[in-house]
């Protein structure tokens, strides 16, 4: 029964860290698939996690928060688009200034908003998302098996972790089974064949960025407000990078996506749990377990998982020719 | 003509007197930043603490990577900054190459003893004795005997703050379960309040009430989860009992803020090629009791502390040091 219990406790908190990679890795998805890459996942989560966790402090409002974070999430993905959609640029290097101009300003503004040298103060109750309690999930704590599994992993997590599991289907069923996905998909296979069919590139790819922009806030909100109780520099701490690893693992598709982010938190619960592991003699180092989801980013990198296709004109900027 | 003279002149003497008097002291700040709540605001307070009280002023920068620490110090030393303060054992190796360039300066270093020159005065904590004190009160207040401890980055200073607590641990409650966690082997563990948050969650499904956090800004989201989870939590460094009242049974205090002050205070008649163990007997290390943890800590916890201080000065207790042979008798 022990080894039951920590089998569930371990999941728990799987399940609480790859939520904000799903978030980010749902987030780069719709971007990429709309032919946007985007290695400014980490900046924007950090720039949302930091506002959101600034308007929360500020007004002792959540939703308020979650609303700043979405918006100035939105407000950098935008400023992508106009760099790689608008005017061609090249979208590495427009994420790579995003990046670096959320780790800088969200340290200098929160600075001079708040002296605290650029984390925010601690949220209150109302300031942070709350656990739910699911319906009867105290009564059921002792059935056996089933209860725990109900009352600690399904029940008591915070809003923005069932709205994240819930974005899963969402983005299967408008990915493909709607003419809108259908499209994005083609945005960013064949931008030619699209405009062909006389639908508007620039439109879907701004349409690709800004959903880019939404999910990455909720990813950021969920770190400040959710997870954490207020900002701190720095705070997504390369969360971005895993997301962007996960959705290559995933090639691109969102219930794979899911798997993976919950494969990715599902290690770091284990180096949580488990500092240093011993099986028989032999003693695994705790620096091992911290690196395993690294390690395991670069053998899915080289390739153990197969051939992983990006949209084929991901990255490159559409120009119609006259 | 003779007026203007004489009024270059004297601008001239003030210009040079001003520039002799100039030399402020300086102070440079580790990668958790000045605003950690913790060990580099302590050294920021001290500072502060001396501004205040003398009306001087001070030179400080915080690095953001490891690669500015030799180009901060030197700078300053180029400035004419004397005496400059720099905290935490990672500025060992750009010191020793600085303070030679710069005979004349003075340096003052915390967490360091094994540097030579004439110019640097080293000032090493023990914090193992203080983490030996909030260890056995961590025992004491300790309702399941089972207790936790979460560093920052993984390296030997924090191993001792862990050897010392479980020590202090063992010593009121020798039946008493210590779980120990790190949150990373790179300087990035300083600043995640989120790994902070859910490596405290592990630690209270394992069974622990009280958890030591020896992690920088990483430890303030131990003492939130702490808070949120109704568990006590022990602060570092400076005293963070008021962050969540109640909930924080004490903090180890460290204090780098006095060191700072006494080198800033000294100015340039700072004495230096000498080495300061600071320790309980000089108050270097401790624990904080305030109106915030009154109601926690009980007369018996103070009595048994007090006991435990008095016997460590005294050489009848020896708190083992990590650092001294990288291994813990207890764990």
């Amino acid at each position: 029964m022990e080894v039951f219990d920590t089998i569930i406790q371990i999941s728990d908190s799987a399940v609480r860290l790859a939520i904000p990679l799903l978030l980010a890795c749902l987030a780069g998805l719709f971007s990429e698939r709309g032919g946007i890459f985007d290695i400014g996942l980490e900046g924007k989560m950090l720039a949302a996690a930091f506002l959101s966790a600034g308007v929360a402090a500020a007004t002792g409002n959540v939703w308020l928060g979650l609303f700043a974070g979405i918006a100035v999430s939105v407000v950098l993905a935008l400023i992508h688009g106009v760099a790689s959609i608008t005017f061609r640029g090249d979208q590495l290097i427009s994420g790579v200034a995003i990046n670096f101009l959320a780790a800088g300003l969200t340290v200098v503004i929160g600075q001079a908003w708040f002296g605290l040298g650029g984390r925010t103060p601690a949220l209150p109750g109302d300031g942070r998302f709350s656990n739910l309690e699911w319906p009867v999930a105290d009564a059921l704590k002792d059935v056996p098996v089933l209860g725990p599994v109900y009352s600690e992993l399904i029940s008591g997590h915070t809003f923005l972790v069932y709205v994240a599991l819930l974005i899963v289907p969402l983005s299967w069923y408008v990915l493909f089974r709607t003419r809108f996905g259908l499209r994005l998909r083609a945005v960013g296979e064949n931008p030619g064949a699209v405009d062909t069919a006389g639908i508007s590139v620039v439109k879907l790819r701004y349409s690709a960025v800004i959903i880019c922009g939404v999910l990455c806030g909720l990813a950021g909100a969920y770190l400040s407000t959710g997870l954490a109780a207020g900002f701190v520099k720095d705070m997504s701490a390369g969360r971005g990078f895993i997301a962007l690893a996960a959705l290559i693992f995933a090639k691109w598709r969102p219930v794979q996506a899911l798997m993976a982010c919950l494969l990715f938190g599902l290690l770091e619960a284990i180096a949580n749990r488990y500092q240093s592991i011993e099986i028989g003699a032999l003693e695994i180092p705790v620096q091992f377990m911290q690196a395993l989801p690294y390690i395991l980013t670069v053998v899915i990198l080289a390739g153990f998982i197969g051939k992983a296709i990006p949209p084929k004109a991901g990255g490159e900027p559409y120009v119609k020719e006259r | 003509m003779t007026l203007m003279r004489t009024f270059l002149g004297a601008a001239a003497t003030v210009a040079i007197s001003t520039a002799a008097a100039v030399a402020d002291p300086a102070v440079i700040f580790d990668l958790g930043g000045k605003f950690d709540k913790s060990f580099n605001e302590a050294a920021f307070n001290g500072a502060t603490r001396w501004a205040e009280e003398t009306g001087g002023s001070f030179l400080e920068v915080e690095i953001q990577s490891e690669a500015q620490r030799e180009q901060a110090l030197r700078r300053f030393a180029e400035r004419g900054a004397n005496p400059i303060v720099v905290t935490g054992f990672g500025y060992a190796s750009a010191l020793d190459t600085v303070s030679k360039e710069f005979p004349d300066t003075k340096f003052a270093i915390i967490d360091v003893n094994w540097l030579e020159g004439d110019n640097i005065r080293q000032i090493a904590f023990a914090e193992h004795e203080g983490s030996y004190l909030v260890g056995m009160l961590a025992a004491m207040a300790s309702e399941s005997n089972t207790v936790g401890f979460i560093g920052g980055m993984d390296i030997p200073l924090i191993s001792r703050f862990a050897c010392g607590y479980a020590q202090g641990v063992k010593a009121a409650n020798p039946d008493a379960t210590v779980v120990q966690n790190m949150t990373g082997t790179t300087p990035a563990a300083w600043n995640d309040p989120v790994k902070g948050g859910e490596l405290t969650r592990t630690q209270i499904s394992q069974g622990a009430d009280v958890i030591f956090a020896a992690a920088g800004g990483t430890g303030l989201g131990v003492l939130q989860t702490a808070a949120d989870e109704g568990v006590l939590s022990i602060g570092v460094d400076s005293n963070q009992n008021h962050l969540h009242p109640g909930s924080v049974l004490t903090s180890m205090l460290k204090r780098v803020d006095n060191a700072v002050y006494d080198v800033f205070s000294a100015g340039e008649d700072l004495e230096t090629g000498v080495t300061l163990a600071m320790g309980l007997e000089n108050n270097g290390v401790g624990f904080s009791l305030d109106e915030f943890n009154e109601s926690l800590l009980t007369e018996e916890m103070r009595a048994a502390v007090a006991e435990a201080s008095a016997k460590i000065i005294a050489g009848e207790v020896v708190v083992h040091d990590y650092m001294s042979d990288e291994s813990c008798p207890v764990n």
